[in-house]
């Protein structure tokens, strides 16, 4: 009874069984965070839009992106991974999200940011659906936590419109 | 002579239950690791709920290591999400995030584009030849929630395979020699 493999497997047991109920509430305390954060997106330049030889659309953008993220910050915070994507829709697809650009915030300091660049990622049709096309510029945050659970939103912001014609 | 026997034969018997009980309680301890896992894999829906970050591609949010709880829902996917898909012909699941989606109007499909964070250029490159784009049916489950460090534990069992045989020859010794 009092061997030390008992003792060894009483010690560990109740070591595991502490760490699982510190990293659940860890995770439950994020609960409580009520965040408000705010962004807004600008698009400074359409650089060009092409149809090109598979019949795609695509389309080059300059954008201006300033928000404020620090609300989100808590103690179990990693990082926060930002994105904006682009979104509309198609005769042929109900919904096209297409990523434009995304970083990653890895801590409060950084979280009030202001960034001026032309789109990461190719912005592809499927087709050529994008001459005059209304779509919208949603900004998503995932909350990435030192353990727990996961927290993921958006702000969307509309009334942006792709030009009538190639250029 | 034949009260040695019979004493003979009472140690004997004793000692064969005495390895059946452990046999049993063994048996009892697998199957129901086993019913634990089966069971976690109805609640989430996927194949596998839990996997190990076996790359550096998701850093610095998923270190190797890292232990991803997964859930499957019948919720469409849609860009930023975490989730774990298997490429046809490779059997290493992956762990990327979505950052292009496009969902037909009629049938709902999907055509879904992955990156890795720490990558720089999207997964095309690991995608099956000539493969564009990943459909629903690819991925195995949406990321909800990590705990770290935790899955050192099998990838240590996976690259050394002797510290796995090890580990349940030190265990086999402990059931047939403990008195309990």
């Amino acid at each position: 009874m009092h061997s030390f493999g008992y003792r060894a497997n009483a010690v560990v047991t109740l070591a595991v069984t502490i760490l699982a109920m510190m990293c659940s509430m860890a995770s439950l305390s994020d609960n409580f965070n009520v965040p408000s954060p705010t962004a807004e997106v600008k698009v400074l330049n359409i650089n060009w839009f092409q149809k090109q030889a598979n019949g795609n659309d695509e389309v080059s953008l300059t954008v201006n992106i300033s928000a404020d993220l620090s609300s989100l910050f808590t103690w179990n915070t990693k990082q926060v991974f930002v994105f904006v994507a682009a979104e509309y829709e198609t005769p042929q697809n109900a919904l096209n999200q297409v990523s434009l650009w995304d970083g990653i915030i890895p801590s409060k300091d950084h979280a009030k940011f202001w960034i001026h660049t032309t789109n990461k990622y190719r912005l592809i049709d499927q087709g050529s659906n994008l001459r005059g096309k209304e779509f919208n510029l949603t900004l998503h945050w995932h909350v990435m936590p030192k353990t727990g659970k996961t927290f993921a939103d958006k702000i969307v912001m509309t009334g942006y419109r792709l030009p009538e014609e190639y250029r | 002579m034949g009260y040695l026997g019979e004493m003979v034969e009472s140690i004997r018997s004793l000692q064969i239950r005495h390895v059946l009980t452990q046999i049993i309680s063994l048996g009892m301890i697998v199957t129901s690791a086993l019913i634990i896992w089966k069971g976690l894999m109805c609640v989430t829906g996927s194949e596998s709920p839990v996997v190990v970050v076996l790359s550096g591609s998701m850093e610095p949010g998923f270190k190797r290591g890292d232990i991803l709880f997964l859930h499957m829902s019948k919720d469409p996917i849609r860009a930023g999400e975490i989730v774990v898909f298997n490429v046809d012909g490779r059997e290493i699941p992956i762990v990327h995030r979505v950052i292009k989606v496009h969902e037909r109007q009629d049938t709902g499909e999907v055509d879904v584009l992955t990156k890795g964070d720490n990558n720089f250029g999207d997964d095309r490159l690991l995608y099956a030849h000539g493969q564009l784009w990943l459909q629903r049916h690819h991925i195995m489950g949406r990321a909800v929630g990590f705990l770290p460090y935790v899955g050192w534990v099998t990838i240590i069992m996976t690259e050394k395979p002797i510290i796995k045989y090890l580990l349940i020859g030190a265990l086999g010794l402990l059931v047939i020699t403990s008195k309990e």
